[in-house]
């Protein structure tokens, strides 16, 4: 039982702060551009393949640190030569314009790499057992991902809190129309944060690649997972998306390892009154949790768990 | 004589800033109500409070004998009172006609309803028509509103907050950034539709508030300092000070 | 009222249309196809009745759809099983009436915000029901889906709908009741205020109505019409999977309303006809046809946000003396660059993908528009690259001359004023 949750705990933590860098971004765009970027988890995926494709030609450290760059840069083109294009017709349209982005970059990835899994390794150099605990061991690979995420969120937190672009994005996200009348290039931030928010993700996706598959579905499979990050946490709240993307990382981690069925929890006859989703073991359910949560906080606090913003 | 809006003890903040500071006023039925004072008195936002934009933070406001302090904006309107916007506030897609048309359907029962057309509703229609012939847009009946003329949306407005015919109207700013003769045709249109009405505005120019007012109440950093007749609130030697003094040195 | 005739005259017209379609395109394949083009109009119209008529983006329409469609093959299964004196036509009524159930549920959740959150919360509601589909065998089925059989309900005056023709008089019935129903309910108070919600939710609260209030009756309305929608794609498959009520659909239902054009009513009629038919004949054709719809989304959200039905209606002030005759010059020496760089953007995409996918275990050897060439050769990328940038130039030269001619034959009022 201890070995479980320790492993549960890591796992969790080490999904949570994956959700983080991916949900930081789309809270910094959406704050200060009003977008929400559909195509967020998209840099997540280019992010991998772009790792993926330099790790087998160059190496995976180059990758590692090139494939983030290269990401970031094509999101600031796309901010630059799709997504201003689009402003002007207000919010539903930039929505939908990331709607169509999300659906034609998952379309070019099967375009070039195909429908199938692409066999994305973790290097040799780090492909061995960090510590064992009764019988399970732990990956020396993930104790990496987590110092990964770990030092960009520390990162993130200096830029934020040290940096005058700090003081500027966190001005932006209580009163999204100031960055304007400080007289900032606005066009030149917008673009900068969608590229640097595409660079966070494309990062995610260059280290989580390795240990979970890249496949073209990988997007749309985390896509929906981070608006719920988001939308829990509170729109528009960096803390917030911290916390729900540490819940649900631990929520998903520890349903899929606990192997029970709500009948064991609460009793044959009160499941039953659930039928078949009483049945059913909490790993099966894992999936539906995050939405479930979801739809919870929409009812009884609307505003997310840290929200200020109305929207 | 009856009090159409009543408001005790209203106060208002944004975090620690107190916007208004404990307006008690009274508003009698029939009557047209200027009021005045500096820019950031609090005008606009009294005018939230009261049309339920804003919620106030503290005291009471009542609409015809009914307290009205914690309903929604189209609860509120349903009780008869209607208010126009500082900045234009239309239905910028559809068409003028339409624009009017939609405010007119409330008060004559159609709420929500999805089994009659609307244009066999022949009393609504007929109100529209009437309303448009009223505010001078008639020959406008099909062009979307968005592309109105700046003066024809304002007197667009104006028709869209009487359309629903309630007795009490709100106008903000109705006559700001017109020029002289478009000022002059909206204080005959506000005269008009004022008609039997109680009426509450914001106003800048003191030409209009002074040709159109009964009563003019002066908010000065969230509090009404006098509200009198005009003749009385001219010779105020606290008005003068504060707000009219103002004026004359501008 | 003046449009009146003119709207009765179309709406006869396409009853017509529905009739004698059949004897048009009588091949199989085209039977099959106007089916579900019939099913994806109803979808698509009240897809629109959320989007263009009250502006709410949603991300989660397939929920009433799906479902609908899984409640209906259920109905159908038990009223075979049981013998119930309820016929195949009436069927979609139960879609309806699962889609109301539905959309009551779904729409007190969601419509209580508008604009990004609304969205948001609609993805994440389709994503709820998507996974549930994974769980609740009983009801979704699994893998397979629920079978179901149109042929075991009692024969309505003699037809059983075991042919496909009857199958498709039976959905263009009910596509034309729903597409007259849809259109009134355009024209009633609610419907105007559900546009005015659009343009102006503020000013709405101020002239009497909840706007959150209006919302939710459109979204209910618009779950009935996707009810009955998904109902009559139950009866036409006689299968329903967990794909019906996932995010793959969803996606679908809006590609086809946006680019059919969500400002006039027949803009989804139009999206739903044009995408379904592509859809299946490209299927067949190439393996990118996603790509291309992706892509032709996007072209549409940036340079056509009004869709096809919005482009259409800015030549109608033209249509008046004539005066559009003087674009069709410049639209023909447009389509020459345009056709260019669409042909050299295909050529590109076909033969990246079989250079990099498939020509590991097919050989170098690829067929675009039935013309076969050689992947590994230079030729063809060349061709390719040279349309792509031909076409791309030729269009930006050419573009500033669109607007212009559009400026002079909009301002032309000499042959209005003659007649």
């Amino acid at each position: 039982m201890l070995e479980l949750i320790t492993f549960s705990t890591l796992n969790g933590v080490l999904y949570g702060m994956l959700l983080f860098m991916m949900a930081s971004g789309l809270t910094l765009i959406f704050s200060m551009m009003g977008v929400l970027n559909f195509a967020h988890a998209s840099f997540y995926m280019i992010g991998a393949y772009f790792g993926f494709e330099i790790a087998r030609r160059i190496g995976f450290w180059p990758g590692f640190f090139v494939a983030p760059l290269l990401v970031g840069v094509v999101g600031g083109l796309i901010e630059r030569y799709g997504l201003r294009q689009v402003h002007r017709f207000g919010h539903v349209a930039e929505l939908l314009f990331t709607f169509g982005l999300a659906f034609v970059i998952e379309e070019l990835v099967n375009m070039i790499w195909g429908r199938l899994p692409v066999d994305y390794r973790v290097p040799p150099s780090l492909d061995f057992v960090a510590f064992r605990l009764f019988d399970t061991t732990y990956p020396a690979y993930r104790i990496f991902m987590l110092a990964t995420a770990v030092a960009m969120f520390v990162f993130l937190l200096i830029v934020l809190k040290r940096t005058r672009v700090g003081l500027i994005i966190q001005a932006a996200l209580t009163h999204p129309n100031m960055v304007a009348m400080l007289g900032h290039n606005v066009p030149r931030v917008f673009m900068m944060v969608f590229g640097v928010g595409a660079g966070l993700a494309g990062l995610a996706g260059v280290i989580a690649g390795p240990a979970l598959v890249t496949q073209p579905s990988m997007a749309a499979l985390l896509g929906p997972i981070l608006f719920v990050v988001i939308v829990v946490g509170g729109l528009g709240s960096l803390g917030g998306a911290f916390v729900a993307s540490l819940l649900i990382g631990l929520i998903q981690t520890f349903a899929v390892a606990i192997n029970v069925s709500l009948a064991d929890a609460i009793g044959p006859s009160a499941a039953s009154l659930l039928g078949e989703l009483g049945r059913a073991p909490l790993a099966q359910i894992a999936p539906v949790l995050p939405y479930l949560l979801l739809v919870l906080v929409l009812i009884f606090r609307p505003r997310g768990l840290f929200g200020t913003r109305e929207s | 004589m009856t009090v159409a809006i009543s408001l005790k003890d209203v106060r208002k903040n944004f975090g620690p800033t107190e916007i208004i500071r404990g307006v008690t006023l009274d508003i009698n039925q029939g009557e047209r109500h200027a009021i005045i004072g500096p820019n950031g008195a609090g005008k606009s936002t009294m005018f939230h409070l009261i049309s339920g934009r804003l919620k106030v933070s503290s005291g009471a406001i009542e609409l015809k004998g009914e307290d009205v302090t914690h309903l929604q904006p189209y609860e509120i309107n349903r009780r008869g009172l209607s208010r126009s916007f500082q900045v234009t506030n239309i239905f910028p897609k559809l068409s003028v006609y339409e624009n009017i048309r939609c405010a007119v359907l409330w008060s004559l029962g159609y709420r929500y309803s999805f089994w009659r057309f609307v244009d066999r509703l022949q009393d609504a229609n007929e109100r529209a028509a009437e309303i448009m012939e009223m505010i001078g847009l008639s020959s406008r009946h099909d062009v979307p509103a968005g592309v109105l003329a700046y003066a024809e949306q304002r007197a667009l407005e104006i028709g869209i907050t009487i359309a629903g015919g309630a007795d009490v109207i709100m106008l903000d700013e109705p006559t700001a950034g017109m020029s002289h003769a478009e000022t002059e045709q909206a204080v005959a249109l506000i005269r008009k539709v004022s008609e039997g009405r109680t009426l509450i505005m914001v106003e800048h120019d003191m030409g209009v508030v002074f040709g159109l007012a009964d009563r003019i109440s002066v908010l000065v950093y969230g509090q009404i300092i006098a509200s009198d007749a005009p003749q009385a609130i001219r010779a105020n030697p606290a008005v003068r000070e504060a707000y009219l003094g103002e004026e004359a040195h501008a | 009222m003046m449009g009146g005739f003119r709207i009765l005259l179309a709406f006869v017209a396409l009853a017509a249309g529905l009739v004698i379609a059949p004897y048009v395109f009588s091949s199989g394949v085209a039977l099959t196809m106007m089916s579900l083009m019939g099913v994806m109009i109803i979808f698509a119209l009240s897809y629109n009745i959320l989007l263009g008529q009250t502006g709410l983006l949603s991300f989660g329409h397939a929920v009433y759809y799906g479902l609908a469609g899984f409640c209906a093959a259920h109905a159908m299964n038990l009223i075979a099983a049981n013998k119930l004196p309820i016929p195949l036509p009436a069927v979609p009524l139960i879609g309806a009436a699962a889609g109301l159930f539905f959309g009551v549920i779904f729409g007190a959740v969601s419509t209580r915000r508008a604009g990004t959150v609304f969205a948001m919360i609609s993805l994440g509601l389709g994503e709820l029901v998507a996974a549930f589909a994974l769980v609740l065998h009983t009801f979704f089925g699994g893998e397979e889906g629920i079978a179901t059989n149109r042929v075991k309900l009692a024969p309505f005056f003699g037809y059983k709908f075991g042919p496909q023709i009857q199958v498709y008089y039976l959905i263009a019935f009910w596509c034309l009741v729903c597409i007259i129903l849809m259109y009134a309910l355009t024209r009633t108070p609610f419907g105007r205020m559900c546009n005015a919600v659009r343009d102006n939710p503020e000013r709405a609260e101020f002239i009497g109505y909840s706007t959150q209030r209006v919302r939710f009756q459109a979204f209910v309305l618009s779950a009935v019409f996707a009810g009955i929608a998904g109902s009559l794609a139950a009866i036409n498959f006689e299968l329903m999977n967990s794909q019906a009520v996932g995010a793959a659909t969803s996606g679908q239902v809006l590609l086809m309303t946006f680019v059919g054009g969500i400002g006039n009513f027949a803009g989804p009629i139009i999206g739903a006809v044009l995408i379904t038919f592509l859809q299946i004949s490209l299927s067949d054709v190439t393996k990118a046809w996603m790509l291309y719809f992706g892509l032709l989304f996007i072209l549409v959200v940036m340079y056509v946000p009004g869709g096809i039905a919005g482009w259409l209606a800015l030549h109608r002030p033209l249509l008046r003396g004539g005066r559009i005759f003087k674009l069709v010059p410049i639209y023909a020496l447009t389509a020459i660059p345009a056709a260019a760089l669409v042909f050299g953007c295909i050529l590109l995409i076909e033969l990246a993908h079989h250079m990099l996918v498939e020509a590991h275990t097919d050989g170098p050897m690829l067929s675009v528009f039935r013309v076969s060439m050689n992947g590994a050769s230079i030729g063809p990328w060349l061709s390719a690259l040279v349309l792509f940038f031909g076409g791309a130039i030729g269009l930006r030269a050419l573009w500033p001359r669109v607007g212009d001619a559009w400026a002079i034959a909009m301002n032309d009022k000499s042959e209005e004023a003659a007649p």
